[in-house]
């Protein structure tokens, strides 16, 4: 076994192109756990936790662009939150603070787990993603890149470089229950993001089918009727018929963390709980 | 005086009654205490287990033959290797060492490897070519006693009847239940490790993580065919047992591995191994019914108990023993009738763990009590105050209490003690936690109050005993016992109580080993403090005696005038002084073995003296609950413990505070998931411990000083209790938020969700 250690995201390119077949390595939070199981055996190593570039996020035409290789707690920073606070939100929700130092945006993507925390948020938000190899600069969507239980759309040599997402006005939340108060993986998760300037209102759901998704349906019923000037008086009526209807786009399983039933109902709890919280502040 | 006084400033902190430094505090805290899976040795190989990953099969053959071809392998063992004992035990051998034929549970051992490598150690097990035949798991232990025997044992491992009293009489009021207690893990976080040495006189030498060094002893050498002082056995550093390290684990694969291939040997198991390679809490499946008067007197109870033993009789039938006879709670009831059986499944093997029976059925007889309080009408305090056993008092096996009792005393002041928690300001504190689920308006609060209580030591005629040695040489004791210390303080008290009786400042614990002193008995039952404790207090009495002897008869004085002050030797009736160094420049040594007061089996109706002595505890919960995602967060936890004498309340209030944490996780949160015999979350992915946040801090309302007679110094153990209450406070508590009727921990979300239906079933 070797590691190389990459200096840029050109040499980790040049390195992959060589070594297709040598295994990424960001915070290894992940990885280290499939490793210790046994379901991954490492030949090379490609480490890019000390790439500098992959660390920096830069502002774009009303974008931010997210390398790789930021952390949660870096996502918790307020100056980062400021833009997406569900964002923030759901990084604060993962692990402990030793896995939030250690594990990256660019590795909950790449894991492309059902529950993974930051997903459901960018596909809310309709982030895309800046994949990269020795020889091609690609972007796609984060529903491209996603294809399903832990599968993505890197192909052999491409790491994934930074994560392109959208700034909306408007409150977000995220919510996301587990059986336990903290470290957990979720059970089911909800984040909503409002859209002020295009008056939408966007869910995106996870744990409760193969790949997080965004809940169309709901998110069109909902924006119709939600009151984009005074924000007030979204009946009970409809606040349930909103949630029913997130609740029914979803595909949940039975796992031994959850049952079907409860997810479903669950989802829908989150998804009324949510739209009060945004319905309650300043929606400018 | 004054002298004496002098002592007490020069040696404080250090002495019976204050809290004493624990010696491997500091090292722990630093990361440099030796845990058993730090060992290491020049030329050592390692171990590894091929497990069954099959419930319930037969072995139609093993081919070991491409393992053993492979680079680094040093051999590969099966049942046909073993020349020694092929079955093991604690209580009864039933277990094979490796399977003979047939696999009894998931995670059964097949077979063991050495090789040079961890990465060699996989690769050879992988390797290892078994063909299992399939039969249907018996997974439902309702069905074991029908069932075909899948063991030549039987598939029942015990059932005790309780006959006590003899009144048929119905209550004015009667409440009935059926209760049900999941499998929980003692998830220590130390993972089975150990290493074996062989050595030269043909013997072999193992250093274990273990709870009771004698008894893994005499179990390995029987399984190796040696003579016991040829397998000599020494602590290596425990990370955590309760109750996990009383059986064998890797020790006789280790010893036979290392006798093999000649090397020493390191095996150490993975998280997930060691889920399915240590036994686990009985589940439980409980109906009672009870009986009062309209006052709130008890006249009767009658219950059912039925535990799963899983595969292997470990410690169940002594787990029954206690079910049973703490069927009734710390009540005075004058009549009762319990049957309750342990049986054989292909689940998981279970056996010790905190607690030990007493955990299931407090949970069931605490929720009678609230019952019956709203069938009464009654103030559930009241209610248990009433009928709170005292001393002089029989317990449903017709023993009388002789010692202390101060039930009524735990209760109240648990009670009594006022709540300092206000409503949650922030969303982190509230249901959910940091997944920002909760919404105030959903959330409900809860309170209840829990009583429990168990024996201490080993029961029913068991001989109980401990050895210790010490030895005394220029001023430095020197205290030689084979007690395992897990983590619960032994090795602080034992230098707390050398202290106290020689005053001496410098007190060496000598390593345990089997080697070198006799049996101190299992670090369990919370018996050790008692027994260890005791062994350490003979033996430094007699080594006092023995010193101020010989001083005597040296200086021609009084020995009745002498007395230890100072770190000396002073008369009281002369001007006569010699330093402790000086007066030990030759050797003084004892060895003693302290046993406590004999006890009887149980007859045919579950009659007898079997206890050795009782203690009780209580808790009061306060819990939050978000009745529309079925999340619970406890927001406070009160205790009072009846613990005879505070030897060291540092180290007190770390098992009180430990204890209702293990406590609160079998109520909302820790089970073992076994579905047709198959663990599915052996892991702590999933199988969840109680974080910080899920935790609160544990209030101490009382603890209640009535020296126990008999017991050194007074005191009695305290390990158990706090696992004991705690889940029946708990539970009680998000029964009390929610208004229903929740009969099982652990309480799951659906369980709130859809009481209606069992999801989960
Ligand atoms: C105790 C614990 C708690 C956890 N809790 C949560 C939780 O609450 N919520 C949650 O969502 N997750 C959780 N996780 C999972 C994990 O922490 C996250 O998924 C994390 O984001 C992974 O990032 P990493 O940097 O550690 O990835 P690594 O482990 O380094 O890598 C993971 C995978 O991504 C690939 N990879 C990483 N970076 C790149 C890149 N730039 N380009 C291409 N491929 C890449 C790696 O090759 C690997 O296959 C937890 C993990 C642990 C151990």
């Amino acid at each position: 076994m070797g590691v190389i250690i990459a200096k840029s995201v050109n040499e980790a390119c040049a390195v992959l192109a060589e070594n297709p077949a040598a295994t990424v390595l960001a915070g290894g939070t992940d990885l280290m756990v499939q490793v210790n199981r046994g379901t991954h055996s490492l030949e090379t190593v490609l480490d890019l936790s000390r790439i500098p570039e992959l660390k920096k996020w830069t502002m774009e035409d009303n974008q931010i662009i997210l390398g790789a290789g930021i952390s949660y707690t870096d996502l918790t920073h307020p100056q980062l939150s400021a833009f997406f606070p569900a964002l923030a939100q759901a990084a604060r929700t993962v692990g402990s603070p030793q896995i939030r130092n250690a594990g990256t945006l660019g590795g909950n993507l790449a894991t492309a787990s059902p529950a993974g925390d930051t997903i459901p948020v960018l596909v809310a938000m309709d982030a895309s993603m800046q994949l990269k190899s020795s020889t091609e600069t690609r972007e796609v969507s984060i529903t491209e890149f996603i294809t399903g239980v832990k599968a993505n759309a890197l192909k052999p040599g491409e790491i994934i470089e930074s994560i392109k997402v959208p700034i909306f006005k408007g409150p977000q939340e995220f919510l996301k229950v587990g059986t336990r108060n903290a470290m957990v993986i979720s059970v089911v998760s909800l984040a909503l993001v409002t859209d002020y300037l295009e008056r939408k209102l966007r869910i995106g759901v996870g744990s409760v089918s193969p790949v997080p998704f965004r809940a169309t349906e709901a998110e069109e019923f909902i924006s119709d009727k939600f009151d984009w000037e005074t924000n007030r008086n979204l009946s009970e009526k409809v606040i349930n018929k909103f949630s029913e209807l997130v609740a029914n786009s979803t595909e949940p399983i039975d796992d031994h963390r959850g049952t079907a039933n409860y997810r479903k109902h669950a989802v829908k709890v989150l998804a009324k709980r949510a739209l009060e919280r945004v319905s309650a502040g300043d929606i400018k | 005086m004054s002298r004496l006084q002098t002592v007490d400033t020069a040696t404080k902190g250090s002495r019976i009654g204050e809290s004493a430094i624990r010696p491997d505090g500091v090292p722990k805290v630093k990361g440099e205490f030796v845990f058993s899976n730090d060992l290491r040795h020049p030329d050592m190989i390692w171990g590894g287990t091929l497990r069954s990953p099959h419930p319930s099969a037969r072995i139609v053959s093993i081919n070991t033959t491409p393992a053993l071809k492979m680079t680094g392998v040093y051999a590969v063992l099966t049942s046909e290797d073993l020349d020694g004992m092929p079955l093991y035990g604690l209580e009864h051998p039933d277990q094979p060492v490796l399977a003979d034929g047939v696999v009894r549970f998931q995670g059964e051992p097949v077979a063991i490897v050495a090789a040079d490598h961890p990465d060699n150690v996989r690769l050879a097990l992988e390797a290892i070519d078994v063909e299992y035949e399939l039969i249907e798991p018996l997974s439902d232990s309702k069905l074991a006693q029908e069932n075909e025997a899948i063991h030549p044992d039987g598939n029942l491992f015990r059932e005790i009847n309780i006959n006590y009293g003899n009144s048929q009489e119905e209550g004015e009021i009667t409440v009935e239940g059926t209760y049900e207690v999941g499998m929980q893990d003692q998830a220590p976080l130390g993972t089975e490790s150990g290493m074996a040495v062989p050595s030269e006189d043909g013997g072999i030498d193992l250093f274990v993580s273990t709870q009771w060094l004698h008894a893994d002893r005499d179990q390995v050498a029987a399984c190796l065919n040696l003579p016991p002082e040829k397998v000599r056995l020494t602590l290596a550093g425990v990370g955590g047992a309760f109750g996990a390290r009383e059986d064998i684990s890797l020790h006789i694969h280790l010893c036979l591995l290392a006798m093999r291939t000649g090397k020493p040997i390191k095996m150490s198991y993975s998280r997930t191994e060691s889920f399915h390679g240590h036994v686990h809490r009985h589940p439980a499946q409980m109906w009672y019914r009870h009986h009062a008067k309209s006052d709130g007197t008890l006249i009767r109870i009658e219950a059912r108990l039925l535990l799963d033993g899983g595969a292997y009789a470990s410690t169940s039938s002594a787990v029954l023993a206690n079910a049973t006879c703490f069927a009734a709670g710390p009540y005075r009831v004058p009549n009762v009738e319990i049957y309750g059986a342990v049986v054989r499944t292909n689940n998981p093997p279970c056996g010790a763990m905190r607690g030990f029976g007493c955990v299931q059925v407090c949970f069931a007889h605490e929720a009678q009590m609230d019952k019956l309080a709203v069938e009464l009408g009654m103030d559930p305090v009241e209610l248990r105050v009433k009928n709170a056993l005292e001393p002089g008092d029989q317990i449903i096996t017709g023993q009388t209490i002789t010692g202390t009792a101060p039930v009524a005393e735990v209760i109240e002041t648990c009670a009594q003690h006022s709540s300092s928690v206000g409503p949650a300001s922030q969303q982190m504190e509230l249901p959910g936690g940091a997944g920002r689920t909760a919404d105030p308006k959903h959330i409900v609060r809860g309170e209840a109050i829990a009583v429990g209580f168990k024996n201490l030591m080993f029961s029913e005629g068991f001989d109980d005993f401990s050895t210790a040695s010490c030895q005394l040489l220029d001023g430095v004791a020197t205290i030689t016992s084979a007690c395992a210390e897990v983590g619960q303080g032994f090795v602080t008290l034992a230098q707390q109580i050398v202290r106290e009786i020689l005053g001496v400042e410098e007190v060496i614990l000598a390593p345990a080993s089997t080697a070198s002193v006799g049996s101190a008995g299992s670090t369990s039952a919370s018996r050790q403090t008692w027994m260890s404790g005791g062994a350490v207090k003979s033996a430094c009495d007699a080594v006092r005696i023995k010193l101020l002897s010989r001083i005597a008869e040296s200086h021609d004085l009084d020995v009745e005038s002498l007395v230890i002050v100072d770190g000396g030797i002073a008369s009281l009736s002369s001007e006569f002084s010699i330093s402790l160094k000086e007066a030990t420049s030759d050797l003084v040594e004892a060895e003693e073995v302290y046993r406590h007061v004999p006890t009887f089996p149980l007859d045919e109706n579950g009659q007898g003296n079997a206890h050795v002595s009782f203690v009780f505890s209580a808790h009061r919960a306060v819990v939050d609950v978000d009745q529309e995602l079925g999340l619970v967060k406890v927001v406070e936890l009160i205790t009072s413990q009846d613990v005879g004498r505070v030897l060291n309340p540092l180290q007190l209030q770390g098992q009180l505070e430990g204890g209702a944490a293990q406590g609160l996780g079998l109520a909302v949160m820790e089970e073992i998931n076994v579905v047709d015999g198959r663990i599915l979350n052996p892991s702590f992915t999933d199988y969840l411990l109680p974080t910080a946040l899920d935790m609160p801090p544990v209030e101490i309302a009382a603890l209640i000083e009535q020296p126990e007679p008999n017991a050194p110094f007074g005191a009695k153990g305290v390990g158990e209790p706090p696992a004991i209450s705690s889940t029946a406070a708990i539970a009680s508590a998000v029964r009390n938020a929610t208004g229903l009727d929740l009969h099982r921990v652990p309480i799951r979300p659906t369980d709130i969700v859809f009481p209606e239906r069992n999801d989960n079933d």
